[in-house]
């Protein structure tokens, strides 16, 4: 699924990312996890492909296909989701149209047909209930005066109505209560399939006890500087980032 | 003239000012330039009575004694009134009878508009769809009124300025100029002088206009102002909504339009004015070119509990410089402004509304959303002021400014006066720029650059695209889409 090799990535010139190597295989859970600053939110975006963050060096391909010539919308058709960790309020669109909307430009760029009204809403009513969202609350601009955990759950909504294929969830777990992050993890743990894959990208280990990573690794300088098991999560929680900060 | 040709289809092309094209038809004008005797020739033109001839002369007394205004905050060189024509008619048989005896090249020239002039095309439309009659001004002409038998039947009166100065002089001479007077401004002073054509509407009491009418404006000539005058009157507890267009072609010279709108309402009438203006803005490179959009629009809620609606979408003109305003006269009279203005390239726009409380508990809306893109300039100024006797006044405004790109600017400029104390006014100002978060989080979603500018700025300005009239607001929908093309990256 996705394979990134020795990438390197600079913003307003500074090197943040220095020759990252990562595979992770269709239906697995990867795990990023690494102190502040270590360039966890730069590869989400440098894999997505946000203007100002300038790949110089290296490789990152989808199913073989090079994601790095590609625009950040036509990644987005291709099936690679980013769940934001501040998702961003867009005043006068209801999250319903913005949902549509964009579930058709995808469905347009890969030549399929558009989804009409009716079945839209069927869908977005089911995948709504099932993460415990008013549905009334669609009706409302999208995050426009939503709490930080309805954000999250927003997000998540918009992972499952488009249903992507390769799922980034940077810092999800970030502010919010234990029993928003519950429904949050049932929704992604939904989500899971052998024709998936997902990074989790996140400071603490909190988040893998609902989300059971396949394989956790230490993002810290801008590199993969240990990976392991589920168990490395733990020991991160015990011991802390210190020696790998020192190791990058 | 091949080359303009070649200029204009290459634009066309790039579908930024699809309405730039140039009809070649059999024109006549009167001299160039402007003085007494011009006033004379349009009046003759047209067959007036003297009595309009002798208004028409005062005007022109008064406006050369005038100074043209330069508080906006718009530059632009200085104008030659003399080297423009102030008259461009098209050479048919005096007052065409029917559809056939109009030049087929202006039928076409409003079919690849998309203005229906044939009523069957209207009617042959989808079932139930809402129905408008149209007045078409071509130039300084009005070449059609469809509906005028329908109307009629139900006591409306529309048809253009010039028919109503012959056919309705009394209604004309009672309320022509009783709301913007001869020598209000430099631009409606002029208006008055040299005024071609336009759009004359009366509702009769407790008579709801059947259906939107409209008036649709066409510059076609080189080197000719457009000077029309629009009069509506709705008489007590009338009804009327109307919605007026206009477009250009593209001309590297910059082409005056200076148009005076009155609209008088008698006691629990009510109007509702729609403008989607998109006159070719000028090159968006050179700025080159354009419409000099100078136009005083003004309604007077005369009579008590009625009301006035002005809905503006102004997306072209070079330098767009207007405040449709209501003076709330009758007491309980309620005066709405809802307005998206963009600029783009070049563009400058100083635009909004002043809402006069003369009457007691009289209420006013502003509602206004100014985009900047390019290197163009946008400014809302408005003025809302309550007059000692109107006790209980209340006005809300809202007005907020969106900025996409580097280089352009924005500006606020509300003027407010309260000369008594039982009063309540609210302003609330917001200016925003497009971020790059916001885009970036809608294209991450799978929209394009544009698709996620148009999403966004579509949200901007919803509170206003939905007091338009249903079938036109989808079409400025896509104008508020075109006009903001190229504006990012």
């Amino acid at each position: 699924m996705l394979s990134v090799k020795d990438l390197h990535a600079a913003v307003d010139g500074k090197e943040i990312i220095k020759g990252l190597t990562l595979d992770v295989p269709a239906g697995e859970v990867h795990a990023i996890m690494g102190p502040n600053g270590a360039g966890k939110s730069t590869l989400s975006y440098v894999l997505t492909g946000r203007d100002g963050y300038e790949v110089t060096a290296g490789s990152a391909t989808l199913d073989g296909e090079d994601l790095l010539a590609l625009a950040p919308d036509e990644r987005a058709a291709r099936g690679v989701f980013l769940s934001f960790q501040y998702p961003l309020e867009i005043p006068g669109v209801p999250a319903l149209t913005f949902l549509r909307t964009a579930l058709n430009a995808q469905k347009k760029a890969r030549g399929e047909d558009e989804v009409a009204a009716p079945a839209f809403l069927k869908l977005a009513r089911e995948k709504a209930a099932a993460l415990k969202i008013d549905f009334e609350m669609l009706k409302r601009p999208l995050n426009v005066g939503f709490s930080g955990g309805e954000k999250k759950r927003m997000e998540i909504l918009q992972m499952a109505v488009l249903s992507p294929r390769f799922l980034i969830l940077d810092e999800t777990d970030s502010g919010l209560d234990i029993d928003a992050l519950k429904i949050v993890a049932d929704g992604v743990n939904a989500l899971r399939a052998p024709t998936r894959a997902m990074l989790v990208i996140t400071h603490y280990q909190r988040l893998l006890d609902y989300i059971k990573p396949d394989r956790v690794h230490v993002l810290a300088g801008g590199r993969i500087v240990a990976s392991g098991g589920p168990e490395l999560a733990h020991e991160l929680e015990r011991d802390g980032y210190d020696k790998y900060a020192r190791a990058a | 003239m091949a080359a303009v040709r070649q200029t204009v289809e290459h634009v066309e092309s790039l579908e930024r000012y699809k309405h730039g094209f140039v009809t070649d038809i059999d024109q006549e004008f009167a001299p160039k330039g402007l003085n007494a005797d011009i006033v004379r020739f349009i009046s003759a033109k047209k067959n007036e009575p003297e009595w309009m001839l002798a208004w028409r002369l005062d005007a022109f007394e008064r406006w050369l004694a005038m100074e043209e205004p330069d508080w906006a905050k718009v530059s632009f060189p200085r104008i030659d009134y003399q080297d423009s024509y102030y008259y461009a008619g098209h050479k048919t048989k005096a007052g065409p009878k029917s559809l056939d005896e109009i030049d087929p090249q202006i039928l076409e020239t409003y079919k690849k508009l998309g203005i229906p002039l044939r009523e069957q095309e209207v009617l042959a439309g989808v079932e139930g769809a809402p129905r408008y009659a149209v007045d078409a001004v071509f130039d300084s002409v009005s070449v059609v009124t469809t509906f005028k038998k329908e109307l009629a039947a139900v006591g409306v009166i529309f048809c253009s300025m010039s028919e109503a100065i012959r056919e309705h002089p009394e209604l004309v001479r009672r309320y022509l100029g009783s709301v913007v007077p001869v020598s209000d401004n430099y631009f409606a002073c002029l208006n008055a002088a040299v005024f071609s054509d336009g759009s004359f509407v009366y509702v009769p009491p407790g008579v709801r206009c059947p259906m939107e009418l409209s008036t649709y404006f066409r510059i076609n000539a080189e080197n000719s102002g457009q000077f029309e005058r629009t009069l509506i009157i709705a008489d007590k507890g009338a009804y009327v909504s109307y919605l007026e267009g206009c477009t250009a072609p593209m001309r590297d010279e910059n082409q005056l339009h200076a148009a005076v709108v009155e609209l008088v309402t008698l006691d629990d009438a009510e109007i509702k004015y729609s403008t989607v203006q998109n006159w070719y803005p000028g090159d968006p490179e050179t700025g080159k070119g354009g419409i000099y959009n100078f136009v005083t629009k003004r309604a007077d809620c005369r009579g008590d509990r009625s009301k006035v609606s002005w809905t503006q979408v102004e997306t072209g003109s070079a330098i767009t410089w207007k405040y449709p305003s209501c003076i709330l006269r009758g007491d309980d009279s309620s005066g709405e402004f809802y307005s998206i203005a963009i600029t783009n390239g070049r563009q400058q726009a100083d635009t909004g509304t002043k809402m006069i409380h003369l009457g007691q508990r009289t209420r006013s809306r502003i509602i206004s959303k100014g985009i900047s893109a390019g290197k163009s300039s946008n400014t809302y100024r408005g003025l809302v002021s309550a007059h000692p006797k109107a006790k209980g006044a209340r006005n809300f405004t809202q007005c907020d400014s969106l900025l996409i790109g580097k280089s352009c600017a924005a500006h606020t400029v509300p003027y407010i006066e309260a000369r008594n104390g039982q009063v309540v006014f609210e302003h609330e100002a917001t200016t925003t720029r497009l971020s790059e978060d916001q885009l970036f989080y809608v294209m991450q979603r799978g929209l394009s650059q544009e698709e996620a500018v148009q999403l966004l700025v579509n949200g901007f300005v919803k509170d206003v695209l939905q007091e338009l009239p249903m079938e036109f607001a989808v079409e400025a929908q896509k104008l508020v889409a075109i006009s903001l093309e190229g504006s990012v990256g």
